[in-house]
């Protein structure tokens, strides 16, 4: 009996793992900054050249940050999920301008509208390497003490927000 | 005469040591290292604009003079072990490294079994008095 049995469950151990592997995203790495710090920057605001934002400035705050940039196709896709969760003001969304140009930038935001309390500039993708983005949009949730809590590579979904980051950030708002 | 062979030596290998180019450096790091955006590719091959951005951050940081564990560390904190081409011995990872040689160990074990089974089937079993009296009976006959 065991001479059939044997074979089986390797078969059957060998499928459960390649249905799981396939099942997976290979895009989505784990991010090893999640329960840790969120890296500090001091960059200028889009539109608001003479204005700095860091972090720091949000401390006590559960607040999101958005990265995204005008060449990026999926932020487009994603935009819309964005500009609904600013109309009910729930959460603070900082946008990051990711490795673009301000002119194309702000030309976006006009077009299809700006769901930022602000953006600031990453001209050169430095922050962004600190942050391991990699696959623009990026979103992270930071909490008060300033702890990033979870991070979505690649569009946030309305799905998502209701079901995962929205409830995060309501246990982490008490 | 000694002496001076140690001293051409050391001289030598100092020399070579301080001409190393950087760039090979760069680019066995560069090799070690996965681009994020194109994950079959390393930092060297890849043309993805981030791995441009990270190959400078590597460039720069050899030139800063840090050593090639910092350099790592330093991606390492940020994209996490995914980066490594390699990646390291630890708890998560453990099954990924002992796995093959499990398997390995496992399917030795199981031919060993099936041979010492196949073995002790082989040896047939010592004759009773009547099959050897027919034996030598047919034995003798020819």
């Amino acid at each position: 009996m065991i001479r059939f049995l044997a074979p089986l469950a390797i078969f059957l151990a060998v499928v459960g793992f390649l249905y799981v592997g396939l099942g997976r995203d290979p895009r989505e790495v784990p991010s090893p900054l999640i329960g840790k710090p969120a890296p500090a920057f001091e960059l200028p605001v889009l539109a608001q050249p003479d204005k700095r934002f860091g972090p720091v400035d949000m401390k006590g705050k559960v607040w999101l940050l958005n990265v995204w940039a005008s060449w990026c196709v999926t932020c487009r896709e994603e935009h819309p999920v964005l500009v609904q969760l600013a109309g009910k003001r729930v959460i603070p969304v900082v946008g990051l301008n990711y490795k673009d140009k301000d002119e194309p930038a702000q030309a976006w935001l006009k077009q299809f509208g700006n769901p930022y309390d602000f953006s600031v500039v990453d001209a050169d993708g430095r922050i962004g390497i600190d942050y391991g983005v990699y696959g623009v949009p990026e979103t992270y949730l930071i909490d008060g003490e300033g702890v990033i809590r979870y991070k979505q590579i690649g569009a946030l979904t309305s799905a998502l927000l209701e079901q995962k980051v929205l409830p995060l950030a309501r246990t982490l708002q008490k | 005469m000694r002496g001076l062979l140690l001293l051409l030596f050391v001289f030598c290998t100092r020399h070579s040591f301080a001409d190393e180019p950087p760039e090979q450096r760069i680019r066995q790091l560069e090799e070690k290292l996965r681009c994020l955006v194109c994950q079959n590719q390393s930092l060297a091959d890849s043309n993805a604009e981030l791995a441009e951005d990270l190959r400078g951050q590597v460039r720069a940081q050899v030139k800063a003079g840090k050593t090639d564990e910092q350099i790592v560390a330093y991606l390492v904190e940020r994209y996490g072990d995914f980066v490594l081409y390699e990646p390291p011995f630890k708890a998560t990872t453990a099954l990924l490294w002992v796995g093959p040689f499990v398997l390995l160990a496992g399917g030795v074990a199981a031919l060993l079994l099936v041979l010492r089974r196949r073995r002790s089937a082989a040896e047939a079993p010592p004759l009773g008095p009547e099959e050897k009296r027919l034996a030598e009976r047919m034995l003798g006959e020819r």
